[in-house]
């Protein structure tokens, strides 16, 4: 809601990514201003995480244009995206089992003092970053094998907020959370808004997009299925837009016959 | 959230020693926790150079009682300089390793430097160094060749090294030409890479002090920098005890060595090479991106590291120490001959990596593995001979030995799974 420049820090225009076959993603817009956290809706194989890894230079888009802060960009590989100041959590996870939790933390950006890895400097910031986080993990030392599931993710969304991004994407970051640290994780994308922020959250539980989220982006069968705000829309549209009982009788159909099945 | 106050870890910015989870097994300090996290890591599976020593011990103790002569200055002083070309060859595959590749052609390049650097000097009369400079850069480019077929083409390591194998000992002969063998003048550079002492018990004596001392200072500098910024450190009585055991280790081999004739070069020179790759590997972001290869290939380009442009690099500094070990074997055995690189080398060099500690399935190893690895290849070599016992029996055991390090790892990997620390 909260508009906070006039060009969107990220907008996707007409994106489309084909994986052989497979038509991923179709025609896609997407807009995100700084400060707007904007929730990214969709059933499984929707193609959110085909979008969020365009986005980052893991997929490459086919067609299509990105524009960062109004200019086009093109995002090729992953540094690509990183330079930009785009950081990304990715749904299945993008950590090294057999490195610690501060050598993960600092991959591919390690801190060096006359050409050597600081790890002295690596390991006080490391600390530092989750304490501020609050996110409670045994020793950084350990390697991230020897975390629980909830624990890698936790790791993983420290991991982004590192290089101080302006855009950050969180790929179902709650999903393998307890509460307390779903509860965090939210608290955290509050607060990335309050600091100015873009963020994009991809998610599945509609209670907490309703509780972040300024704007509801829905994608379906690899297409744009409408923008919603998150102030004056109900959770029944915005599911419906995502089952796409919206979109034709056919669809509208198959969605009864789900709800009679409940 | 910013005057949240974690309930298991309320002091955790500003102590130097934070309380933590309760449930982790963290080392405590002092000597007790020493033992304690000591026994814990055996139970997980987390070995380390413990199997390799105790192996070397039975070894050394077998081949005593067989032959008094054994652990002879003369016989340990030859042990530790044939070791050097084995030894160079396995530190430039653990590389490979720790990425979870393979390299079969190591043997081969060797023997195309060794090749390189004869016909260049002996035949072409060529200065001796520009020739150990074109063999090097020969193996480095070699190994750039594969890195690019596996890293840019994306052909499988293994098919692209194994094509790698017999077409350099291929070139190699066609190097050699017809005579086969080139002899290489032994007091030359080349020849004095194995035959050079430094006589000097002053010598081995005082690289051995320069060694812990410096150890000392850097661990006791590092120690006050972590205790400075906060972060666990090192007490001292760890610093002092690690100090020791390094004195032992270092004081040790250079009062066997000055018994005979004293410090090999080649001793010197491998030494020289393992603290260097060592270094490179846990101090660099190069490193680093090794270890993330052989961990995640997806996290590691997902982090923005040049997968391609480090795997490249990777198969040319295996390249480059196959044709250094190439180097040492010519000057051992004062030739570069057709046999060169072939037989039993390749086996050697995979099992000293392995069996020094490097695993097979990536992302755990140290180029140190390739010194113990390298001494218990080369300790079954000079003992079998020493009995007179034949090559298809050395082969035979060396094969064994190989099979069982690799059921090692094997079983040490399936025990930190499910120890969590795989
Ligand atoms: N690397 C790939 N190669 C081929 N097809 C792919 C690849 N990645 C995704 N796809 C296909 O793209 C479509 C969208 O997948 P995507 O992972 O983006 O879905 P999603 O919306 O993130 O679903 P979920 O909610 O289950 O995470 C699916 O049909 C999938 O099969
Ligand atoms: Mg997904």
């Amino acid at each position: 809601m909260v508009h906070v420049s006039a060009a969107p820090v990220l907008a996707l225009r007409g994106v489309s990514k084909r994986f052989g076959a497979v038509q991923a993603l179709t025609d896609v817009e997407l807009e995100v201003h700084s400060g707007e956290v904007v929730a990214l809706v969709g059933d499984n194989g929707a193609g959110k995480s085909t979008l969020v890894k365009t986005i980052a230079g893991v997929h490459p888009i086919d067609d299509g244009v990105i524009e960062w802060q109004g200019r086009p960009v093109s995002i090729t590989k992953p540094h690509d995206a990183q330079n930009l100041g785009i950081a990304t959590v990715y749904q299945d996870l993008a950590l090294c089992d057999n490195i610690d939790v501060v050598g993960n933390l600092f991959l591919g950006r390690e801190l060096k003092r006359r050409g050597v890895l600081d790890e002295v400097e690596m390991e006080r910031r490391a600390r530092e970053l989750l304490t501020t986080l609050s996110i409670r993990i045994p020793s950084v030392r350990i390697p991230i094998a020897s975390l629980s599931g909830g624990q890698r993710q936790t790791v993983a969304i420290a991991r982004s907020m590192l290089g101080e991004p302006q855009l950050v994407i969180l790929d179902e970051p709650t999903a393998a959370l307890g509460v307390e640290q779903t509860a965090q994780v939210l608290d955290l994308v509050e607060r990335l808004r309050e600091r100015g922020h873009a963020v994009i959250l991809i998610s599945h539980n509609m209670a907490d997009v309703k509780a972040v989220a300024d704007k509801v982006a829905v994608l379906r069968l690899g297409r744009n299925n409408g923008v919603f705000t998150v102030a004056d829309t109900s959770q029944e549209e915005i599911i419906s837009a995502i089952t796409g009982a919206t979109e034709n009788a056919v669809t509208r159909r198959a969605a009864r016959t789900g709800e009679a099945h409940k | 959230m910013s005057t949240h106050i974690d309930p298991v870890n309320p002091a955790a910015a500003h102590d130097a020693i934070p309380a933590v989870d309760p449930r982790l097994l963290v080392r405590e300090q002092g000597f007790s926790g020493y033992l304690n996290e000591f026994g814990r890591k055996m139970k997980a599976g987390d070995l380390g150079s413990i199997p390799v020593v105790i192996g070397l011990v039975v070894i050394w103790s077998i081949f005593q009682g067989l032959n008094s002569n054994f652990l002879s200055p003369e016989n340990l002083t030859n042990i530790a300089i044939t070791m050097v070309a084995t030894g160079m060859i396995a530190v430039g595959i653990i590389f490979v390793l720790l990425l979870g590749e393979i390299d079969l052609s190591v043997g081969s390049v060797s023997g195309v430097s060794g090749a390189i650097v004869a016909v260049l000097a002996v035949t072409h009369g060529v200065n001796e160094w520009l020739a150990i400079l074109a063999a090097v850069a020969g193996g480095a480019l070699i190994g750039a060749i594969h890195g690019f077929f596996f890293a840019r083409i994306g052909a499988p390591a293994f098919a692209v090294t194994l094509s790698g194998l017999l077409f350099w000992s291929g070139a190699m002969l066609q190097i050699l030409g017809s005579n086969g063998t080139i002899n290489i003048d032994s007091d030359g550079v080349v020849g004095k890479l194995t035959t050079y002492y430094f006589s000097d018990v002053a010598a081995g004596y005082g690289l051995a002090a320069v060694a812990v001392v410096a150890y000392f200072l850097a661990s006791f500098s590092d120690s006050k920098r972590r205790q400075a910024a906060g972060v666990p450190s090192r007490p001292l009585g760890e610093i002092l005890l690690r100090t020791g055991l390094l004195a032992l280790f270092t004081f040790g081999p250079a009062a066997v060595f000055n018994q005979y004739k004293g410090l090999p070069l080649a001793v010197v020179l491998f030494v020289v090479v393992l603290v260097g790759t060592d270094f490179v590997l846990r101090r660099t972001s190069f490193g680093r991106n090794v270890f993330a290869l052989g961990g995640s290939v997806e996290a590691s380009r997902r982090a923005g590291i040049n997968v391609t442009g480090i795997r490249i690099a990777v198969f040319s500094i295996s390249g480059t120490f196959a044709a250094i070990g190439g180097l040492f074997w010519a000057s051992k055995i004062a030739a570069a001959n057709q046999s060169a690189g072939a037989g039993d080398l390749l086996m050697n060099v995979i099992a000293a990596a392995v069996i020094g500690g490097t695993s097979l399935f990536g992302g755990r190893g140290r180029t140190w593995n390739a010194l113990l690895g390298v001494m218990v290849i080369t300790s079954i070599q000079y003992g079998l001979a020493l009995e007179g016992i034949a090559t298809p029996i050395q082969y035979m055991i060396t094969g064994a030995v190989l099979l069982a390090t690799v059921v090692i790892d094997s079983v040490t990997r399936k025990t930190q799974k499910t120890a969590g620390r795989a």
